[in-house]
């Protein structure tokens, strides 16, 4: 069947956006019709789901105002474009705007002057975003990637019903979280949602338990490089945390079967099965969409991960997915750089994407929100997201986005034999420590 | 000698034939595999360009304990799955060459799962196998409900069964044809020397697929080399490193950790593996030596 027509279908069987997105990326994702992009023209890729249709509503304004350098635009599922745009600029045939998560992908194009160095050149669309945000599309102190979309902290989400049966305090601290895992086990539920099968929800585990226990500098170590940085006791502590929650039972017996791709972890959390999930801003939008009443009826609550005793970082912290950027190809023609600069400074994260963003329940990366925010429908959970981030000191890329893709990988497989008791904290250090050495 | 050249050359079509096929053959599966091997001895993360580095790759390949654990694992996928995928097709397919009506209705659904694409089948399977939404809630059967996909020490063995279920009816159906192609006469003559029918398997049956056995035992072999769509689908490799077999751990080094030379190293690795195997096979079965199967029939 053609992607075409399962699309039809499957829209007329009234599925919304996130979810083709999810089954595209499932089924192999949208066929890539062209190649690569030319350098004498404006082209573009972006992600299929939920955002597709304001990025495609924002290239179409910009063809309107000028018709005679349209983009051409093509979407990708999220992992068959990871492949493909690295192969893409490596063959220089790079579209020439380049869609990233930032941190190690783009100081890898920054090395090998794939992007060009927008410093000074962008000012407009970075007078409209948030400044905390923008600095992660910064390498070595230059601009080479400005944000697009919106803000994805990791939020700490429960089911207030289950919380009241049960007696149990939303969790502030690590103790209260304790806590909870016990009498929620102890009744039978699982106290904590887990996609273990997909890996990367583990990673928000370690991510803020790093964090609270010893700051945002124990990872910054680690991106510079320095020998040993994985030897931070930080790290130590923050795994032994995490054996503590699963020898606790926190996750449940089951975990390695639950994939985040389909909402797995989410229906847990719906369905009453699980009181609490450690994800992105964006299974919001799965709640949503999954259980209208449940959301409807108030009991989804949400938390910033809990603070620990003891520990040096600050509890306001935040990890996650700053936002997603664009980047410039340095392949296209120099006219065709310009043209896209243009592009970014009048219709990059404007009022009309914006207002996208916020109808979908996305928050986008830009400032002076909040009075918008509280009037939408789930002006709690935008308003909450919203000011966490800006209250935020240090906002965390995700460390698999923020690492070189090598020891990103090596990271996710060590950590999820954490997670299955297959080793030990020990033997995870070391083994993160020799990918420092390479 | 002369003879025979001259009058091959009279009946036979000319070689130049073979050009479109062979032209083929050389820029889609030659030049590639050649580019591999270069890359074999290079280091390159896809961007920028490649770096010569000597056997680096090699080394770090033979090193690196998942690799070596993959290649554990793809030598045990291989030797497991066939030693269920052997006798289960072997006997459907003979079961499935009798004509009755009742048989021909169950060799209908016995060979629905080659109608599916693998990635079907492994969505398929992801979702039955679930423990919190799949079959055992269900069906409310409690044994049902293990970590089928999720445990590192059932993972392997689920992939075993959902792997023979999407090949089995493959490999009957190369059986099926291979007894229907037994002439009756032959049996007619066992049964006059009063075999019954478990000694018409072993005497006349079996020795009469001997060439079907190497075929499909060959594709078996060969074939488990190459899974990975399933468990792609299924496992992605996990959890932990429990189902990341050889072509996966290609796959995952080449694409997603971005090392091409030892990713290419592994693909070296495959094809003589894959090759060996099938001459290996050829070779033991005496599948060489033309003598015929039909003595006496």
């Amino acid at each position: 069947m053609k992607p075409v027509t399962r699309r039809a279908t499957l829209a007329a069987l009234g599925l919304s956006a996130p979810a083709l997105g999810t089954l595209s990326a499932c089924g192999g994702g949208t066929q890539p019709t062209g190649g690569g992009g030319s350098p004498s023209s404006l082209s573009v890729w972006a992600l299929t789901g939920a955002k597709q249709d304001t990025y495609q509503a924002s290239f179409d304004a910009w063809e309107e105002a000028n018709p005679e350098d349209p983009f051409a635009v093509e979407f990708f599922a999220n992992d068959s474009y990871k492949e493909k745009i690295r192969t893409a600029i490596g063959s220089g045939s790079a579209p020439t705007l380049i869609f990233s998560w930032a941190g190690g992908t783009l100081a890898d194009y920054v090395d090998n002057d794939s992007v060009v160095d927008l410093s000074g050149r962008v000012d407009d669309t970075l007078s409209r975003s948030i400044e905390s945000i923008n600095s992660v599309g910064q390498v070595d102190g230059a601009q080479y990637a400005v944000p697009n979309n919106d803000t994805q902290p990791v939020i700490l989400y429960y089911h207030t019903g289950l919380f009241e049966e049960h007696g149990v305090t939303p969790p502030t601290t690590w103790d209260e979280l304790m806590t909870a895992v016990e009498t929620f086990s102890a009744a039978g539920i699982t106290p904590l949602s887990l996609a273990g099968q997909s890996v990367w929800p583990e990673l928000m585990y370690i991510q803020y338990l790093t964090d609270r226990i010893g700051g945002e500098g124990a990872f910054q170590k680690v991106l510079d490089g320095e020998a040993d940085a994985w030897s931070d006791p930080a790290f130590t502590t923050a795994l032994e945390r995490i054996v503590e929650l699963v020898d606790a039972g926190a996750f449940g017996d089951a975990f390695g079967s639950v994939s985040a791709d389909a909402g797995a972890d989410v229906a847990l959390v719906h369905t009453g099965q699980a009181a609490m999930i450690l994800q992105g801003s964006w299974v919001y939008g799965t709640f949503k969409q999954d259980a209208p009443d449940f959301v409807a009826e108030g009991s989804l609550g949400f938390l910033n991960f809990p603070a620990v005793d003891g520990g040096t970082g600050d509890p306001a912290n935040v990890v996650g997915n700053p936002a997603n950027f664009w980047s410039v190809s340095a392949d296209a023609e120099e006219e065709v750089q310009e043209l896209a600069i243009r592009y970014l400074n009048e219709f990059n994260l404007n009022e009309e994407m914006v207002g996208d963003f916020l109808a979908m329940g996305a928050i986008p990366a830009v400032t002076g929100l909040e009075d918008q925010l509280a009037a939408l429908d789930d002006g709690e959970f935008l308003s909450f997201a919203y000011d966490m981030v800006l209250a935020a000191p240090h906002f965390q890329l995700s460390w698999d986005q923020a690492l070189p893709a090598a020891p990103a990988q090596e990271l996710l497989t060590n950590l999820s034999q954490i997670f299955l008791g297959e080793t030990t904290p020990a033997d995870f250090v070391a083994a993160m420590n020799a990918t420092l050495a390479s | 000698m002369t003879t025979a050249r001259h009058s091959r050359l009279r009946t036979a079509p000319s070689n130049w034939l073979l050009a479109p096929a062979l032209s083929f053959f050389g820029v889609f599966a030659l030049l590639p595999l050649g580019g591999v091997v270069v890359l074999t001895f290079f280091a390159w993360d896809g961007l920028g360009t490649p770096r010569f580095a000597g056997i680096d790759a090699w080394i770090s390949v033979f090193q690196n304990p998942v690799t070596l654990h993959a290649m554990w694992l793809t030598l045990a996928m291989t030797a497991l799955s066939f030693a269920v995928q052997f006798p289960l097709s072997l006997l459907l397919g003979t079961f499935m060459a009798g004509h009755q009506r009742y048989r021909e209705a169950y060799s209908v659904l016995y060979f629905l799962p080659l109608l599916f694409s693998a990635a079907a089948t492994g969505i398929a399977f992801k979702a039955l196998l679930d423990p919190n939404f799949g079959i055992s809630r269900a069906v409310g059967v409690d044994w049902l409900r293990l970590d089928w996909l999720g445990s590192p020490n059932l993972a392997f063995y689920t992939l075993i069964m959902v792997i023979s279920w999407s090949f089995v009816p493959f490999h009957s159906l190369l059986y099926q044809a291979g007894v229907r192609q037994i002439p009756r006469s032959m049996y007619e003559a066992a049964m006059l020397d009063g075999a019954g029918r478990v000694r018409q398997f072993f005497t006349v049956t079996l020795p009469q697929l001997k060439y079907t056995i190497v075929t499909s035992s060959t594709l078996m072999l060969v074939g488990s080399l190459t899974y990975f769509d399933l468990i792609f689908i299924l496992t992605g490799g996990g959890p932990g490193n429990a189902t990341r077999v050889l072509p996966l751990d290609m796959y995952l080094t080449g694409f997603r950790s971005y090392q091409m030379g030892p990713a290419s190293v592994i693909a070296v690795l495959l094809i003589a593996v894959g090759l060996l195997l099938s001459l290996g096979l050829n070779k033991i079965s005496g599948s060489d030596t033309m003598d015929s199967q039909m003595e006496g029939a």
